[in-house]
């Protein structure tokens, strides 16, 4: 059965994926509630997997929970804290519970967490890692032993079109793209002639790619992810306007920053569709997306 | 090549030689004397440090070499003052501590951490060359290694953390895979960097890892 999100990928459809990032701890209403609240709006939500390095309700829970409550889920999945054993029997457990969709990444590093002692995994990286989910669906696990029940997933991997230097980050693309990724979802994009440059080239592979929309909360946040976040570049103009909002209306002003960048990307078809990334505001999606117009 | 050392925290050493009052040290004049972690002068101000702490030494020397035979030869010639002592304190790589535990049956004591076996790159600075993983793919990586150079040991290019040509782990460090890129592209032949890498052994020799040379 091929996975909701694939079909919408395949429709030619404006697809809007957004993110659910699972508590520290077993407090699991807020993110119920994002859930419901969410499931019906976008096409896929996609939960994270200890993001930055942070010990955390696993990706794979969060999913289960997506599929109780009907909505479509991608599975985030790094190779920080797995073996290949491990990785593989988790995917198992997605596939058998209707988790159709698997976002492939490396991972953060562990000292940026907040168990920085802790051993790093890397047995695989984000190419190997999509390479092995093709071989499982061609009934074959890592090791080439045989399934007894094979998989069938949408997988998906990141790109940072805004990398420097860029070649090595489009060679591994590439890379990805050969070992069977179907669709991307790029680092937050905020500058969409710089975008525009990236898709032309994208535009030659045969795959999806979602913008990734990261919510500005306040010009000091734009300021801090331009230094300290490898890959994002926020203008100077968007810097500007936030920090011109009246107070208290920062994050307004940055949910119609994030709405109106949406309805540029889907009017001139710029790309396939939108990630949405409103870390620890979930609940303000919806409001983004009116202010898209969607 | 070097096996780099940095001392314990000498209330560390204290600990491990709790109740054990009569001590021999050892330091070496290989590598943890160019680190400056064991050599002569590193071995007085040990002695000085543990009869301060009311701790009998009852002999000091630095072994040219700790970690190979003589040090069968250098502990017989001391061999009154190391029988005098509870426990033998090794300023050496772990090596050298392995190397003196072959021949005493008393406990020798680790008075630093051993922190990578590294190479020169220029005068006093030091950087790990190689994992020793037992499949050298330095023929494919223009001759810089991604398992020791790259934080989390990537083959199939960089992660989403490189910025600039460094690393997200330290702005300090170099990303491994700007260097191999920069490298390859030099010599004409990206065209490495696009080989996919599959998973690797990690069983090549397993542990514990041994090699019999006949």
């Amino acid at each position: 059965m091929v996975s909701d999100l694939k079909k919408a990928l395949g429709n030619n459809k404006f697809v809007i994926t957004s993110e659910i990032g699972p508590p520290k701890g077993t407090a699991l209403e807020k993110m119920y509630q994002h859930i419901e609240m969410l499931k019906g709006k976008v096409d896929a939500l996609n939960v994270t997997d200890h993001q930055s390095s942070v010990m955390r309700y696993p990706s794979i829970g969060g999913c289960l929970a997506v599929r109780e409550r009907g909505g479509e889920a991608v599975l985030q999945m790094t190779c920080r804290d797995r073996n290949r054993i491990a990785l593989q029997a988790e995917l198992l457990l997605a596939y058998s519970r209707g988790i159709k969709n698997v976002l492939c990444l490396t991972g953060d590093a562990v000292p940026v967490g907040d168990h920085g002692e802790a051993r790093g995994i890397f047995d695989l990286d984000s190419v190997q890692l999509l390479h092995g989910i093709r071989q499982m669906e061609e009934g074959y696990d890592f090791g080439g032993n045989e399934l007894q029940g094979a998989v069938e997933f949408c997988a998906g991997a990141t790109v940072t079109p805004e990398a420097e230097p860029l070649e090595p980050q489009l060679i591994k693309f590439e890379k990805k793209i050969d070992a069977g990724a179907e669709f991307f979802q790029t680092q937050a994009i905020y500058d969409l002639e710089r975008f525009a440059g990236f898709m032309e080239h994208a535009r030659q592979f045969p795959v999806k790619i979602l913008a990734g929309i990261v919510l500005l909360s306040s010009a000091r946040m734009a300021r801090f992810m331009n230094e300290n976040v490898p890959g994002i570049f926020v203008p100077r103009e968007l810097i500007d306007e936030m920090a011109a909002a009246p107070k208290g209306k920062a994050l307004e002003k940055g949910i119609e920053i994030a709405g109106r960048t949406i309805k540029a990307l889907k009017e001139e078809a710029l790309c396939d569709g939108v990630h949405i990334m409103a870390i620890n505001r979930e609940e303000v999606v919806p409001e983004i997306l009116a202010a898209a117009g969607l | 090549m070097k096996s780099l050392t940095r001392q314990k925290r000498f209330e560390e050493v204290k600990r491990m030689s709790d109740g054990l009052d009569r001590v021999f040290i050892i330091g070496c004049g290989t590598c943890a004397t160019m680190a400056k972690t064991g050599g002569v002068e590193e071995v007085g101000a040990m002695k000085a440090r543990l009869q301060e702490a009311g701790k009998l030494v009852t002999g000091a020397v630095v072994i040219p070499t700790a970690c190979d035979e003589m040090t069968a030869v250098l502990l017989e010639e001391n061999k009154k003052a190391v029988e005098d002592a509870r426990c033998i304190i090794v300023m050496a790589c772990a090596l050298g501590v392995q190397q003196v535990n072959l021949y005493l049956s008393k406990p020798v004591l680790p008075a630093l951490d051993t922190l990578f076996i590294g190479m020169e790159k220029s005068p006093g600075y030091f950087f790990e060359a190689c994992d020793q993983c037992g499949q050298c793919i330095l023929g494919e990586t223009a001759g810089i290694c991604p398992l020791t150079a790259c934080h989390k040991g990537l083959l199939n290019g960089p992660c989403g953390g490189t910025d600039k040509g460094k690393c997200e782990v330290d702005p300090e460090k170099d990303c491994a895979f700007t260097l191999i890129y920069e490298r390859l592209r030099e010599q004409g032949r990206l065209d490495l960097m696009r080989r996919y890498h599959p998973p690797r052994n990690h069983q090549v020799l397993p542990r514990p890892r041994e090699v019999r040379i006949s």
